[in-house]
C-alpha cells in the first residue's frame, strides 16, 4: 500500500477547471428513453413521454427532463469522444488538468450532493457544464489506501440560467 | 398534503440486475466493466458485477417525485454516500422519512432522511434531501 496517492503536482491542481462541456440540444426522445430506463420495469410517468398530456396537465407547461437527467451521455456538441479519451475513466480529471494520474487500479462512485435552482431542462435546451477539482483526500480502507476526489459541476442553460450545482466524490484504490 | 415529522414516504422499489443496469448504461453511457462483467466486479472486491451508484441516485429522485406528484413541489437539495453496491437479484428500495418541516416564503420546506436499502435492511446509500411544496 503506498503512503499516499496524492503527488505535489496533483495538490497544485486543486481548484483547477478541468472540463467545459456543451451538450447537444436535448430531444424529447432523450427524455423519454431516460425515464423508461430509470422507471424500468414500470412505465414512466406520462408527463415524460406524452407532449400533449404534459402541456395540459403539468405545472411546467410541457415536458421537462427528470432532475437527474444527463444530457452529456454519448456525445457533446464537440462530437464523439476521441479514441484516445475512451477508457481513461478514472484518470480523466488528472489528464485534463495536465497532471500525471495516480497509479490506482479501481474506482467507485463515492457520493453525490446537488442543489437544484428550480430551472428545469426542457426539449431544445443546450446545457453547459463546467467542472472543477475541489479537493483530494485519502484514508485506509479494507481494499487499501483509498483516494477521494471531489469535483464540482455547475450546469447552465442556453440563457445562462443556473440549473444545478453538483458535487461528486470519486473513490480510487 | 399532510406532512409531519416522522412520516415515511411510500418506497420506490426495483429489482437489481442486468436488465435494469443495461438500460441505465444505455441512456447514461455508463458501460463500465464493473457493472457489466462479473470478473471485473470480483476484481474490484465484490461477488460479481454490481449496480451503478447513479441508478440508486435516480431511484431517490423517483421516490421524491412520486411523493411530490400533484403538489407542484420541487426537489431543492439531495445528497447521498454510496457505501454499498446493489448486486444481482437484490431488491433495492429507495425510502425516506420526514425529519423537519417549516414554512418559508409561501412554501413548506421539508427535510428528509433519504436512503436506499436491500431486502435485509442493509442501507446502501444513506443521504438527505430538502423539498419545497407551495402552500397556496
Amino acid at each position: 500500500m503506498p503512503d499516499t496517492w496524492i503527488t505535489d503536482e496533483m495538490r497544485a491542481a486543486i481548484g483547477g477547471q478541468h472540463s467545459d462541456r456543451t451538450s447537444m440540444p436535448i430531444s424529447v426522445s432523450d427524455i423519454r428513453k431516460w425515464a423508461q430506463a430509470v422507471y424500468y420495469p414500470e412505465a414512466p410517468p406520462r408527463e415524460y413521454w406524452d407532449e400533449e398530456f404534459a402541456a395540459t396537465t403539468s405545472s411546467s407547461g410541457g415536458i421537462v427532463a427528470p432532475e437527474e437527467f444527463n444530457p452529456f451521455a454519448w456525445m457533446t456538441a464537440a462530437g464523439p469522444p476521441s479514441r484516445e479519451s475512451l477508457g481513461q475513466g478514472a484518470s480523466t480529471t488528472e489528464r485534463r488538468l495536465g497532471v500525471a494520474p495516480p497509479a490506482t487500479s479501481n474506482m467507485l462512485n463515492g457520493g453525490i450532493s446537488v442543489e437544484y435552482t428550480g430551472v428545469r431542462m426542457r426539449p431544445g435546451d443546450v446545457i453547459r457544464s463546467v467542472t472543477s477539482l475541489v479537493d483530494y483526500s485519502e484514508r485506509p480502507g479494507r481494499l487499501g489506501l483509498m483516494l477521494f476526489t471531489t469535483t464540482e459541476d455547475r450546469w447552465t442553460n442556453q440563457d445562462g440560467e443556473l440549473i444545478k450545482i453538483q458535487r461528486a466524490v470519486l473513490i480510487r484504490y | 398534503m399532510d406532512v409531519e415529522v416522522g412520516r415515511e414516504l411510500p418506497p420506490f422499489v426495483r429489482e437489481a440486475g442486468f436488465e435494469a443496469w443495461n438500460r441505465y448504461a444505455a441512456v447514461n453511457d455508463e458501460f463500465v466493466p464493473i457493472h457489466m462483467d462479473d470478473t471485473a466486479g470480483r476484481a474490484a472486491g465484490y461477488s460479481g458485477a454490481f449496480g451503478m451508484g447513479n441508478l440508486q441516485w435516480a431511484y431517490m429522485h423517483c421516490l421524491l417525485r412520486e411523493w411530490l406528484a400533484g403538489t407542484n413541489g420541487r426537489i431543492v437539495t439531495l445528497n447521498c454516500q454510496f457505501r454499498q453496491a446493489s448486486e444481482q437479484h437484490h431488491t433495492v428500495s429507495a425510502k425516506a422519512v420526514v425529519t423537519a418541516v417549516r414554512e418559508e416564503d409561501g412554501e413548506r420546506i421539508v427535510e428528509l432522511d433519504v436512503w436506499t436499502e436491500i431486502e435485509d435492511g442493509t442501507k446502501l446509500a444513506p443521504g438527505s434531501a430538502t423539498v419545497a411544496i407551495p402552500t397556496t
